[in-house]
């Protein structure tokens, strides 16, 4: 049985003042059994109201769960003393998701190309690749335990 | 969520994914297949009509299951892609790596 979640959601006005966004911010415990459902949290207050597409849904829930799996795992090691932050902005025109961990951060220049004929059979290393290709635009911050994801609605 | 397993009327092991495949239950699906490669099933087919998304970790999971198998000297084939999950299979040039069929009538008639 996957544990319970405690997550906490906070619905302000967007931080310009203007009533056209909404900040959603969310924190959840270091456990990937918490992942599925923040990502369907997360996703849902996301297309709150919207005429979505699937295919915005599918690559909401992908790059979310890539997210939030890089911060739990390889950033915060599953510490359960260690939490994940998760901020939302949600604006007419853009979904801005930034997941921050208490790791020590990684450089995403490092990460080899998992579609060179060499990295293809590994197991590891597509998720940070996959984001890139789904999302508009990814930064990270200096430190690299913050990542922050745009998608422009359709 | 979770994998359904049964077994065709030519002996093929199939193993549906309900819901996601992602880090949080890649594992159980490796030990499910590791079974079946145990138990002497040589062919094996892994069908998506009923999944949701896949994350990297399940792709991932995809990559050994698949080395497995080859190892053990058997067959995988993999089926039933939406568009969506599809996608991830072509933008990590894994659809080069996987025998990949439309439907599971399609995948087991492969074999």
């Amino acid at each position: 049985m996957p544990s319970p979640l405690r997550l906490c959601v906070r619905r302000s006005a967007a931080p310009d003042g203007e009533s056209l966004g909404t900040l959603v911010t969310l924190r959840l415990p270091s456990e990937v059994e918490c992942i599925e459902e923040a990502v369907e949290l997360v996703t849902r207050h996301c297309l709150a109201g919207q005429d979505a597409t699937t295919k915005t849904r599918f690559r909401l829930q992908v790059v979310l769960s890539e997210a939030l799996s890089n911060a739990i795992v390889r950033g915060n090691r599953e510490d359960r003393r260690k939490w994940v932050d998760v901020r939302v902005e949600l604006g007419p025109e853009t979904i801005r998701l930034e997941i921050t961990d208490e790791g020590a951060g990684f450089d995403p220049g490092a990460v080899p190309e998992p579609i060179h004929p060499d990295q293809l059979d590994e197991a590891n290393g597509r998720g940070l690749y996959l984001i890139r290709k789904l999302v508009d635009a990814v930064e990270f911050n200096e430190r690299g335990n913050s990542i922050c994801m745009t998608l422009r609605r359709p | 969520m979770g994998f359904h397993q049964t077994k065709d009327a030519s002996g093929v092991a199939v193993v549906q994914v309900e819901g996601q495949l992602v880090v949080g239950n890649r594992q159980e699906l490796k030990d499910l297949v590791q079974a079946a490669l145990d138990r002497g099933d040589q062919r094996l087919l892994i069908d998506f009509s009923r999944t949701g998304y896949i994350d990297s970790s399940g792709l991932g999971a995809l990559v050994s299951i698949s080395k497995k198998i080859r190892e053990a000297g058997g067959e995988l084939r993999l089926s039933g892609l939406n568009e969506d999950l599809r996608s991830l299979f072509e933008l990590t040039k894994l659809d080069t790596l996987f025998a990949i069929a439309e439907t599971p009538k399609q995948a087991l008639a492969s074999f």
